[in-house]
């Protein structure tokens, strides 16, 4: 290891061209690479020489370092004989300031102290405040819902539940790709009435599974604006059964069996020009009676798991907008 | 004669760039005071349980950085993406499953890291801050598991995630928005794997990376702890008055500041 002792003298090498030749070869060496081989061979030449002389150079030292450094004592008694005097240490003579007690504290050292953390909890929080709303404002800013077209009313018969899966936002892409079970329950009072069933369980969100048979040889592909609408035929004799934890539920989308904590959420609906469309989905709690003349008990959306009637509601008292 | 100061000479000049790394930065004895620590003789393969887990976090990184290149993070090519580095890159099928089945091991290993701590009562005085710095790097390494599982990007990785999202929105008060922030959103979209993917690579390595580095420093300036059934001292060092069999740790709080190296 290397002397430490030495530490507070200057312990540079004196300066060099060498390095600069060095460089120039280096630099020579790769335009050369484009240009001309002769090039390269005249960087690899110059590199090689100025490289030598820059370590022959820099070793210079380590290689006299048997010789005792008599040259450095030598600089120092020049420095005090040209000062005439030895230099005065600042706690010495008339003049001299008394050493600071351990501990003691000054105006201006405070001030500085403060200043630099006050100034930089400013900086960070002018850099962070918009980190943070950048990765969590946009999550819960409303977003604009548009309303899904399902095609002519005449491929919904009456009674027959049809699954339909369909883009909620096309400019998305097949990500939003959502299932819904329609169910054409005729006039009800002289308006069409449908039961429209969403088909992730309410229990974590699985896709809930229709029990009973497809009719895939009635599967129409419904072309309409936002895409295709794929429509298949279904009797959910046995209701609808989730895969993931074995969640049950009727046809009006009531939990007949397994955890899930209320009833199927459902969909609004439109008909404009002889089409139905889907517009937001809801959540419900229950539904008495069935099709047309069903009482639903409709609630604000409401994540899978959650209550949203009942005494467990109040863990749920507030819902980010959706 | 000769001979002998010829060869003397060459280890000077060998020895030589390490001497001007470490007059200039101390690394070098850094590393040594690192690696060179006392431990108890009888510590044994039970305290080689955290070193694992460390190689099995570096495997994950490494093997990571590297399927980072290949991967891509939006809805439309993720899957096809893996597929690809499956079937098609060069070795990577090994890579891939390096960094999935590596996930298990690094997982696996912390969990026996943390019973043998309990176990053999290492987390006891003066070591209750590292056992703290190790529990907060349990749900993080889990949060891992969590966000990388989505990245495949095939039925059970989006439905493992959807349920996964929608357990933490049961939570009560706050978990509907917990959902919503992991969701990026109230439904799953091209946002929540991008943001997936942000959270596995950058934000949690990094703070497992802090955590670890804490944790570590925490070893180094309390010595390793021996077994319960060791007749030493735990951490004892060597230089110190042999202790009294099982007279339990001798004067901890001078260890960290008289332990420099010579």
């Amino acid at each position: 290891m290397e002397p430490h002792e030495g530490q507070d003298k200057p312990h540079l090498p004196p300066p060099s061209l060498w390095p600069v030749g060095f460089a120039i070869g280096v630099v020579c060496i790769l335009v050369g690479l484009i240009v001309s081989w002769f090039a390269v061979a005249v960087g690899a030449a110059v590199t090689l020489v100025f490289g030598f002389l820059w370590v022959r150079d820099v070793t210079g030292d380590y290689r006299r370092r048997e010789i005792p450094a008599a040259t450095v004592d030598a600089q120092g008694g020049a420095e005090s004989a040209t000062t005439g005097a030895p230099a005065i240490p600042a706690s010495e003579g008339e003049a001299a300031m008394p050493p600071p007690e351990p501990g003691e504290r000054f105006d201006r050292n405070m001030f500085l102290e403060g200043a630099t953390l006050g100034l930089g909890s400013v900086i960070a929080g002018i850099v962070t405040v918009p980190i943070l709303g950048f990765a969590i404002g946009p999550v819960f800013e409303h977003k604009h819902h548009h309303e899904v077209d399902l095609g002519p009313i005449e491929n919904f018969k009456e009674g027959q539940f049809v699954i339909s899966t369909f883009m909620l936002d096309p400019s998305e892409g097949e990500i939003t790709r959502r299932t819904a079970f329609v169910r054409n329950n005729g006039f009800f009072k002289g308006k069409p009435s449908f039961t429209i069933l969403s088909n992730r369980c309410v229990h974590l969100g699985c896709p809930v599974q229709p029990n009973g048979p497809l009719f895939e040889n009635r599967k129409v592909q419904q072309p309409t604006k936002a895409g295709d609408v794929t429509l298949i035929p279904v009797l959910p004799a046995g209701g609808f059964g989730c895969p993931c934890h074995g969640g049950q539920y009727d046809q009006e989308g009531n939990r007949t069996a397994g955890p899930p904590v209320r009833a199927l959420d459902r969909y609004e609906f439109y008909i404009r020009n002889g089409r139905v469309s889907l517009g937001k989905t809801y959540s419900v709690a229950d539904v008495t009676g069935a099709g047309a003349s069903a009482q639903i008990h409709k609630y604000k959306l409401a994540g899978p798991g959650q209550h949203v009637d009942g005494p467990e509601q109040i863990f749920y008292p507030l819902q980010p907008p959706s | 004669m000769a001979n002998k100061s010829r060869k003397d000479e060459m280890l000077r000049v060998a020895q030589y760039p390490l001497d001007w790394l470490e007059e200039r930065s101390g690394l070098i004895g850094g590393l040594k005071y690192f690696l060179f620590r006392k431990v108890p003789r009888d510590s044994g393969w039970w305290h080689t349980l955290g070193s694992a887990t460390l190689t099995a976090f570096l495997v994950q990184l490494g093997t990571g950085v590297i399927l980072a290149m290949y991967y891509k993070p939006n809805p439309n090519d993720a899957y096809e993406s893996v597929q690809h580095i499956t079937n098609d890159v060069t070795l990577g099928w090994l890579v891939r499953g390096m960094h999935k089945w590596g996930a298990s091991v690094f997982i696996i290993l912390l969990f026996f890291h943390m019973a043998r701590v309990f176990l053999f009562g290492a987390y006891k005085y003066p070591r209750e801050l590292n056992w703290i710095v190790g529990v907060l790097l349990v749900p993080i390494a889990l949060l891992e598991g969590f966000s990388g599982y989505l990245l495949p990007y095939d039925q059970t990785a989006y439905w493992a995630t959807v349920v996964g999202i929608n357990i933490n929105g049961t939570a009560p008060i706050l978990g509907p928005f917990l959902a919503s922030f992991l969701r990026s959103g109230s439904e799953i979209g091209g946002d929540t794997l991008s943001r997936f993917y942000s959270l596995h690579m950058l934000l949690l390595p990094g703070a497992i990376l802090g955590l670890i580095g804490l944790h570590l420093y925490l070893v180094v300036r309390l010595g390793v702890s021996s077994p319960p059934w060791s007749e030493e001292a735990a951490g004892r060092d060597r230089d110190e008055a042999p202790a009294t069999p099982g007279s339990g740790l001798v004067n901890p709080s001078a260890r960290g500041v008289s332990r420099r190296p010579d």
